[in-house]
């Protein structure tokens, strides 16, 4: 790590390597300009008055609840309820009547990789239930994952605020899914029962297992290095099979970064993975024994 | 260019809205109660109003209920934009026919959702 007494910004450069270390992110211009403000809160529980002297702290104390602390608070977890309305409509209208079709032991496994607070995942869910006639029936898991432990905490409690609500939310959904509970809202159990919440790193995968029909990496990648990108892709595609679909945010593409992706034939903005194309000598080796 | 029909008894609230739909591609005009607004929207209808709950000479729920019966061109979508939080009160907007309903304090993300949910924007 370099020096904080070296540099007046030594707070601000090791606390960019501890995030890049811990997470694999790495902090934009605009989001280093706002580290000071996204470290308020920590600055003031641990009673220091500037960024220097907390990474001053850091450094004595080796403190993981500090670290973790400071992790929690540069991670950006903003979301909000069907986020690009667009891709929620494709998503109902085109990708899971199509699962639908297609899976015939009726089991559905979605991954919601990198999300953040919840509201990915929780759109989802209602999506679901709104359709519950259609999906009766089928087994349906929904997992999420991020690697901030306020944010996963935040989500597996269900609790949103009025200005989180109101983002993305409709009226009519936030009548049928939530409850009020003081000046906050309350997710029903029977959304909060359809999704895991899992702490999870995407560079040391614990939570996924086994292959999920549909996986969302939203606004994950344009925080990571080209190298780190193909790494997480290449999770993403462990974790897939031939006909999963792989949803990226607007401005993410799995272009040059991924092997095993491609633009998805039928459903466009959304990737599905590249068809298996057998080497015909391969097939007479193979074949040959 | 779609219009959205501000409708609200305080000059700041409509003045910040003013600026936020503005901003987001939409004209602007204002009325500072319901019969204000009933009588705007016999005019020329908006394509959107956004409605306080609390206003002298007729409220956001009596405008909505005398909007039923008044010469109409089309009917706008209905933003309610109050104070009153409480399910109450959101239930009661959504059953006298309120298309989304936005609670006080707003802010331009806010309204951008709701504009978008109801088609507007």
């Amino acid at each position: 790590m370099p020096s904080y007494e070296s540099s007046p910004q030594g707070g601000a450069r090791i606390f960019s390597a501890l995030l890049a270390s811990r997470t694999g992110q790495i902090l934009s211009e605009s989001r280093a300009w706002r580290m000071e403000t996204a470290l308020k809160p920590v600055m003031r529980a641990y009673g220091v008055s500037g960024i220097d002297e907390l990474a001053a702290k850091l450094l004595a104390n080796r403190d993981s609840g500090l670290e973790d602390a400071v992790i929690n608070a540069l991670l950006n977890n903003e979301s909000s309820f069907f986020r690009d309305l667009q891709i929620f409509d494709m998503l109902n209208r085109q990708i899971l009547p199509s699962i639908y079709a297609n899976r015939k032991d009726r089991v559905l496994r979605i991954w919601s990789a990198g999300c953040s607070t919840g509201q990915e995942a929780y759109s989802l869910a209602i999506q679901f239930r709104n359709d519950m006639a259609r999906w009766r029936g089928w087994h349906i898991e929904i997992l999420a994952t991020d690697i901030s432990t306020a944010a996963i905490d935040q989500a597996r409690s269900g609790i949103f605020t009025q200005m989180d609500v109101q983002r993305g939310l409709s009226v009519g959904d936030l009548i049928k899914w939530f409850e009020p509970v003081g000046d906050d809202w309350h997710a029903s159990p029977e959304l909060r029962r359809m999704i895991e919440f899992r702490t999870d790193n995407l560079f040391e995968p614990r939570a996924p297992s086994g292959e999920y029909d549909l996986l969302l990496c939203r606004n994950v990648l344009l925080y990571f290095t080209p190298e780190r990108r193909q790494d997480v892709l290449r999770l993403l595609a462990r974790h897939s099979h031939q006909q999963s679909v792989l949803l990226l945010g607007a401005g993410e593409t799995v272009i040059g970064h991924s092997e095993d992706f491609t633009p998805h034939p039928e459903f466009r903005g959304s990737y599905g993975r590249r068809p298996v194309v057998t080497d015909p000598a391969e097939e007479t080796v193979r074949r040959a024994g | 260019m779609k219009n959205c029909l501000v409708v609200d008894d305080s000059k700041v609230i409509r003045k910040v809205a003013r600026h936020i739909l503005e901003s987001l591609d939409l004209s602007v005009t204002e009325a500072v109660d319901g019969q204000d607004a009933l009588i705007q929207c016999e005019a020329a209808a908006p394509d959107v109003v956004l409605l306080d709950w609390n206003m002298p000479v007729m409220s956001g729920m009596e405008f909505l209920r005398a909007l039923e019966t008044a010469k109409v061109t089309a009917r706008p979508k209905i933003i309610f934009c109050t104070t009153e939080n409480g399910i109450s009160h959101i239930k009661a907007a959504v059953d006298a026919g309120a298309d989304e309903y936005v609670m006080k304090p707003f802010d331009r993300e806010t309204l951008e959702s709701k504009l978008s949910i109801v088609g507007v924007i």
